[in-house]
């Protein structure tokens, strides 16, 4: 069991270590999708099928399409020009090392009051029942918030047609 | 049981901190809205752990992370989408030259 | 001999019991049952392709009064095997300034994401790759990943028309995903169960009558339609048809890696026949199908090829659709029926009514969705039709 969990962070963690530093603005959204399937199994071995199904749904299906529409209607931007690191990379790496280090020391020291409980076996019923029950009200938030994000992206993507 | 909590948690934790790299070093800003997503997707991995190691029993770990899943979405979509029209105005995503209200 | 003895199950122990007996423990062996599993299922998988292409070229050639290939092996049944020899042997071009790996990878994605879906087929009660819990969602979601395949196909030609016909094949895809899940959900709501076995032996009430296609055939149209989109087929293949100017994203593909497209082609028809059964068509639910298990996987494969056929019928009958024609279908006419059917059909399941009488609502429900939609559908055509006739019509001078 250990030796799976392994292999799946690994390849995660490898795709996205990919995803930020590959030259080629495409190879890096191919990365990305990686990291996206890795983190959809990484669900799987935490017995989160529903979460995990949905990752590959909305994650892989949707937003890494998008990405990548993106990404080719800015076409001009695939050469070497826009590829690569700004100016702060060292600034940043050398903060993102810092961050991990202090991070992995809070974690590995903290102990969390973990149970050894079995997920409940209808938690796909569960799943929906409080999605209308107790948390209802965030979920007709998350509607609303999908429809001003769906009008709000196409009012700000449209072409403008110029009166002359 | 057999993987402790803070394996899942140390993992997140390296995604989080890759997407931060992301984010602030990467002169596309495509390239860095990826970074955000991972460390959404990093956010994500540990709601479900704590879910799963703290309380399996309540369904409320895996609703939080599907409501994360819905706003990413509808934040990637209205980032694209500005990403789009800042490139047709202005013919570049480079990140070093949208700078316009620098003081 | 008793066939109701036989049980497949009654294999999967004396098979574990002889690696046990030769000395391999239960973790090493549950990872050998696993990789005997998959490998089994990908071999039937794509050697079915191969009778399947087949089959497809003699009903379309049937149909349109002709005889089909029938000089490679009797009744033509070797011509598969000859036109895989032919592009096995074809020269492997890649095009100038084509992004590599993308290229390379394409197919690769395009066969990965139906084979995938193979692991969550019932071919018999319990004879299913993973009974998962989210089966339905599982189907889904790597019906998805097949649109990211046509884009990298269409983005690594390096070629303008490869491009835009993959920008309208995930166009395509990502439009009739809707209707699709939709039309999916109807029976999972019925029966209660996302799980695919599940989902088939819940229709074994009263004979062959419990069936989701007699339930409710609006569902069972909405689904066929959505099928045949994502599956490209026609009436839905404008993006990749061989009579098409362009045809699509995979003109830059020739040789070995065309096979791979042509194969994901013809084997996620037969997936998508295969869900269809399941959902609609009861699945392995048959005659003594209780008495013997065996006889399950000949009703699936019996019911999966008669869905198979009935595709093959509307590809060699109908004629394509424009892109605009197709994206009008999906959002003006399937998108809000399967939501107001989806919506009916929950208000009268928790209406509760007893056993008999909440088919026969849902059956009449559908039949109205059913036909009032297509009353609804012509009256726009033939407003359409008029308008257009009237805008075409000579204006004759006034003397």
């Amino acid at each position: 069991m250990p030796i799976v969990f392994l292999i799946l962070a690994l390849f995660t963690v490898v795709m996205a270590i990919g995803t930020v530093t590959a030259r080629n603005l495409f190879h890096a959204a191919l990365f990305l999708i990686g990291a996206f399937f890795g983190v959809a199994t990484i669900y799987v071995l935490l017995e989160a099928e529903f979460l995990a199904v949905s990752q590959i749904i909305i994650y892989i299906g949707a937003i890494a399409t998008l990405i990548v529409f993106a990404i080719m209607l800015s076409r001009s931007m695939m050469g070497r020009e826009a590829g690569g690191y700004n100016r702060f990379w060292l600034a940043a790496a050398v903060g993102a090392a810092a961050l991990w280090s202090l991070l992995a020391w809070v974690l590995t020291t903290v102990s969390f009051p973990v149970v050894n409980q079995p997920v409940p076996a209808d938690a796909i019923f569960q799943i929906g029942t409080g999605l209308v029950g107790p948390y209802v009200i965030p979920f007709e938030v998350a509607s609303i918030l999908l429809v001003v994000a769906l009008i709000g992206a196409v009012m700000i993507a449209r072409e403008r047609h110029r009166q002359r | 049981m057999t993987i402790p909590l803070s394996w899942y948690l140390l993992l997140a934790a390296g995604l989080f901190c890759i997407g931060f790299f992301g984010v602030l070093s990467r002169r596309n800003a495509v390239a860095a809205l990826m970074g955000v997503e991972l460390m959404l997707n990093a956010v994500n991995i540990n709601l479900v752990a704590f879910w799963r190691y703290v309380r399996p029993v309540d369904l409320t770990g895996q609703i939080f992370a599907i409501f994360v899943l819905a706003v990413a979405a509808a934040e990637a979509a209205v980032g694209l989408a500005l990403m789009i029209a800042i490139y047709r105005t202005r013919r570049t995503i480079n990140v070093d030259h949208i700078d316009l209200l620098k003081g | 001999m008793d066939w109701s003895q036989i049980d497949l199950r009654m294999v999967g122990a004396l098979w574990n019991q002889a690696w046990q007996n030769a000395g391999i423990t239960p973790p090493l062996l549950t990872v050998i049952n696993w990789v005997v599993a998959a490998v089994v299922l990908l071999l039937v998988g794509l050697n079915m392709v191969i009778g399947l292409i087949w089959l497809e070229r003699k009903i379309a050639a049937r149909i349109q009064d002709r005889l089909g290939p029938n000089r490679v092996g009797p009744f033509g049944l070797l011509q598969t095997v000859a036109d895989a020899l032919k592009l096995l042997t074809k020269e492997d071009i890649t095009p100038t300034e084509a992004d590599r790996i993308t290229y390379n990878l394409a197919p690769a994605l395009a066969v990965f994401h139906v084979l995938m879906t193979l692991a969550v087929i019932p071919f018999a009660d319990g004879v299913i790759g993973a009974d998962l819990n989210v089966g339905v969602l599982y189907i889904v979601a790597f019906g998805s990943m097949g649109s990211m395949a046509a884009l990298m196909a269409g983005w690594a030609s390096n070629n303008k028309y490869a491009l835009v016909g993959g920008f309208r094949v995930v166009a395509q895809l990502l439009s009739y995903e809707i209707p699709l899940v939709f039309a999916m959900m109807i029976p999972v709501l019925v029966a209660g169960t996302m799980r695919m076995n599940g989902l088939a032996q819940a229709q074994g009430q009263f004979g062959g009558l419990g069936w989701y296609v007699w339930v409710m055939p609006c569902a069972f149209f909405i689904f066929l339609a959505a099928t045949l989109a994502e599956g490209e087929r026609a009436p839905f293949d404008l993006l990749e048809a061989e009579s098409e100017i362009v045809a699509g994203f995979n003109i830059e593909y020739s040789g070995m890696k065309f096979a791979w497209f042509f194969l994901a082609f013809f084997l996620n028809s037969w997936v998508l026949s295969a869900i269809g059964t399941t959902l609609f068509l009861g699945g392995w639910q048959g005659p003594f199908v209780d008495r013997i298990p065996a006889l399950g996987v000949v009703y699936f494969f019996a019911k999966t090829m008669v869905m198979f056929w009935v595709l093959a019928w509307i590809r060699a009958t109908f004629p394509r659709l424009r892109i605009d024609q197709m994206m009008d279908f999906c959002w003006k006419f399937l998108v809000p029926l399967a939501l107001v059917l989806l919506v009916g059909t929950a208000i009268l399941l928790k209406l509760g009514l007893p056993s008999p009488f909440d088919g026969l609502a849902l059956l009449v429900w559908n039949l109205v969705l059913l036909i009032g939609g297509f009353w609804l559908l012509g009256k726009a055509q033939h407003r359409a039709v008029y308008a257009s006739k009237r805008a075409f019509t000579p204006q004759l001078p006034r003397l």
